[in-house]
């Protein structure tokens, strides 16, 4: 740590507090939550089939993973400060990560990707139900 | 322990699970590279980049969090921001082919 000090000369002027009980523990639980959805994301992003489904897993369990590894990051440093940014960075991924999700999904139904086979656009105003239950995903 | 004023250290349980964090997810933006390589199509790719920012972002935060350094909260605000006005593009590109009309 005092290599980086030496190295970085803004590293020495920021500090963070010591840590009690309760501080370690909201640290160790909201860095447990952030890792599992951070897994969870990256494996439905390799396995789902199509870029929609993709879409689905990467934007709700990854940005819930960051989000929840920034608030880590606000129980680690306080309420001020560095703190502050980490959950400016909290609200920001909140805030950016559907309307980014929106925009690929867009740009992909625009490109002409397809969905998955035996997936349509639901029709509400035909007499269909049914067969469009059957191919809901 | 160090007390100074400096940057100080997590220990103990912290430090092992920050650490193991790191590992993790150094490891899973190691796997997200196989859909930008390997995905079918570009949409595929732009989310897979996506993600390759999202993990940095943690990255960024789970390091502050085990150096005590806070600056690099700021690189992951940064980051955060980057890689947003980065989808934004992408898909502003691939749809209508310029970015600023």
């Amino acid at each position: 740590m005092t290599g980086l000090s030496t190295l970085v000369p803004l590293a020495a002027e920021t500090s963070a507090p010591t840590m009690g009980p309760v501080r370690t523990t909201l640290v160790v639980t909201f860095t447990l939550v952030g890792a599992v959805f951070l897994t969870v994301g990256t494996v439905g992003l390799l396995r789902l089939p199509a870029v929609y489904n993709r879409l689905h897993a990467t934007t709700k369990a990854t940005t819930l993973g960051s989000a929840s590894v920034a608030l880590a990051g606000v129980a680690r440093f306080g309420p001020g400060g560095e703190g502050l940014t980490a959950f400016v960075t909290v609200v920001f991924l909140f805030l950016t990560a559907p309307t980014g999700a929106h925009m690929i999904s867009r740009a992909a139904q625009r490109m002409g990707v397809p969905f998955r086979e035996g997936v349509e656009w639901p029709v509400p105003s035909e007499g269909d139900r049914e067969s469009d239950a059957d191919s809901d995903d | 322990m160090a007390e100074a004023a400096a940057a100080v250290t997590a220990t103990g349980i912290v430090a092992l699970l920050t650490s193991g964090a790191l590992v993790l997810s150094a490891l899973l933006t190691l796997f997200v590279g196989y859909r930008v390589i390997r995905g079918p199509t570009t949409p595929d790719r732009v989310v897979a980049l996506d993600t390759v920012a999202t993990n940095i972002v943690a990255i960024a935060v789970l390091y502050a969090v085990l150096t005590g350094q806070g600056f690099f909260v700021d690189v992951s605000l940064v980051l955060a921001i980057i890689g947003f006005l980065t989808t934004i593009a992408v898909a502003r590109y691939v749809t209508d082919g310029d970015i600023i009309e």
